[in-house]
């Protein structure tokens, strides 16, 4: 089943495979997503949902199958397009991943500063406007993120997923790790940065609440496939038992927990 | 037992090590590759040249002296049996500036800049800082590996020279003041035995040894697998990869300049 929405959409995968060794990750995976609308795929824990991220950033090579940003195959590009096709994404990773050798300021401007759009003083003045955008006062700025809470953390990283005001934004379990109403507000956020630097939003979790808030639509990733996609409002009636199991989380239907991964 | 699982298993053993060579020589052409192309990153090589070379001395300096101090002690037992104790000058600074000084700095380092270059680079691969450079529009080999190997390269033969001179000195210490030497005639034994060979040799030992354990600290840090347990792995084998190099290539490099 292709999951399609639209004719001409931002970031389209088709029978995208990964192995690791012996071990299939993905296993033909067949996702499209339009711009400006925001999926989020969900599935248990090592289920292959990071990786399906870090396969389309480039990070990971997927074995076979294509990926394609705005309609340019990615899969078999050469460094320096790559680093193109990579300047329009923004990532919030699942631990947020921000440099600790550095302040808080320059985690956030990291990526402007390479690409030297601007001076280090411009750069930390926006730093310092996007931080606010998520809700952090300036005096954070000049911290290191050892001095952070787990939910400031993630605030730094998402403020610095949008700092080059990106066209398609990934979040990597944005609300794992964090207590519900911190949880509740980073989605509040996410859906509010979204909106605002209007971009393709990308999403990957295991948690209903937050994938309820986020998505427009919703992808079901098990055993390395996408077994059913449907807008939010359908999850609740999706008429696919694997999908109902999950959003209710029951451990008897027809998946079975692997106890030895 | 099958008969064939023996095989089987040299085997794999051979094919992991044709594997692990194979991903150190691309990373280390990758990492030379990108450390002589711009851009480059400044300030991170200077701070980098501060950690290895200016916070190394206090060690490095420790271990020229005592050197130093040992040999000229160990010489003179040795040649006074043969009334040459006129020799133990030639015998301090030939061994210090050909051998101990790069060696003994080398090993010191290694300990010191083998393991902090892998723990840091190995909490960053497993924390996903080093993913997160590349969704920043930075090539990590060129940001984290290439400013590493260039302070490495450039600075151990400066620690190097300061371990010959506080070696020397430290055998003079000894000569003058326990073994009673004249000290001017102790100075010019020591000067006038002493060829540019000798030093540059050492020097270009030292660049070696500062490309071996930048490189093995960045490598197992790199490729470090699987949290805190990994990173303390990639220490270790980052430290004792790069002793039991800097010994190999210390022959391979003494044979190239002196086995004529
Ligand atoms: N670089 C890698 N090398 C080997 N195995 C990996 C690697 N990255 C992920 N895996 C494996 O792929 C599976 C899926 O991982 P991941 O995508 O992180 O799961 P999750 O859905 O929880 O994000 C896991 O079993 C993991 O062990
Ligand atoms: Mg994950």
């Amino acid at each position: 089943m292709h999951a399609t929405s639209s004719a001409n959409p931002k970031i389209s995968l088709s029978a995208v495979k990964k192995a690791f060794g012996r071990k299939v990750v993905l296993d033909g995976i067949d996702l499209d997503v339009a711009p400006g609308e925001s999926v989020v795929v969900i599935g248990g824990s090592g289920t292959g949902k990071s990786v399906l991220l870090k396969s389309i950033l480039g990070i990971l090579k997927p074995d076979s199958g294509s990926i394609k940003v705005d309609g340019e195959e990615i899969t078999r590009m050469g460094s320096s397009d790559r680093e193109r096709i990579n300047n329009k994404f923004g990532m919030l990773f699942q631990g947020a991943a921000l440099f600790d050798s550095l302040p808080v300021w320059e985690n956030v401007a990291f990526g402007i500063l390479a690409e030297k759009r601007v001076n280090r003083d411009e750069a930390k003045e926006i730093a310092i406007q996007k931080l606010s955008q998520v809700g952090l006062i300036s005096d954070v700025a000049d911290l290191f993120p050892a001095e952070l809470s787990g939910g400031m953390q993630k605030r730094v990283g998402l403020a610095r997923a949008i700092c080059a005001d990106p066209e398609i934004i990934f979040f990597d379990e944005p609300t794992t790790g964090l207590d519900p109403i911190m949880a509740d507000v980073i989605n509040d956020l996410i859906v509010k940065v979204t909106r605002e630097v209007g971009a393709t939003a990308l999403s990957i979790t295991h948690d209903m609440a937050s994938a309820r808030k986020i998505a427009n639509r919703v992808a079901m990733l098990y055993h390395g496939k996408i077994i059913w996609a449907g807008p939010v409002e359908d999850i609740d009636h999706s008429g696919n038992e694997y999908v109902d199991q999950f959003i209710h989380g029951r451990a008897d239907g027809p998946i079975k927990m692997a106890v030895r991964a | 037992m099958n008969p064939l699982s023996g095989l089987q298993k040299i085997g794999s053993v051979f094919i992991s090590f044709l594997e692990t060579a194979g991903k150190l020589t691309t990373f280390t052409v990758s990492g030379i590759s990108h450390a002589v192309r711009p851009p480059f990153y400044p300030r991170i090589i200077i701070h980098q040249m501060m950690d290895i070379g200016y916070y190394s001395l206090p060690v490095v300096g420790l271990t020229a002296v005592f050197a130093g101090m040992v040999l000229a002690l160990q010489s003179y037992t040795g040649f006074s049996r043969f009334s040459a104790e006129g020799a133990i000058a030639n015998v301090v600074v030939l061994s210090i500036t050909r051998e101990l000084g790069p060696v003994l700095a080398g090993l010191m380092v290694a300990g010191r800049i083998g393991a902090s270059l892998a723990a840091e680079i190995g909490t960053m691969r497993v924390t996903e800082q080093i993913d997160a450079l590349t969704t920043l529009s930075t090539n990590p080999m060129k940001y984290l590996v290439a400013p590493r190997m260039i302070a490495g390269i450039t600075m151990f033969p400066i620690l190097v020279l300061v371990a010959d001179v506080i070696g020397v000195f430290g055998g003079y210490m000894v000569a003058v003041y326990k073994l009673g030497f004249n000290p001017s005639n102790y100075l010019q034994n020591t000067w006038n035995f002493l060829t540019f060979e000798d030093v540059t040799s050492g020097l270009v030992k030292a660049a070696a040894f500062g490309f071996i354990v930048t490189l093995m600290g960045c490598y197992h840090g790199y490729n470090s697998r699987g949290g805190a347990q990994g990173v303390g792995t990639a220490t270790t084998n980052a430290v004792v990869s790069a002793c039991i190099l800097i010994l190999s290539f210390d022959y391979i490099l003494t044979e190239m300049f002196f086995a004529k």
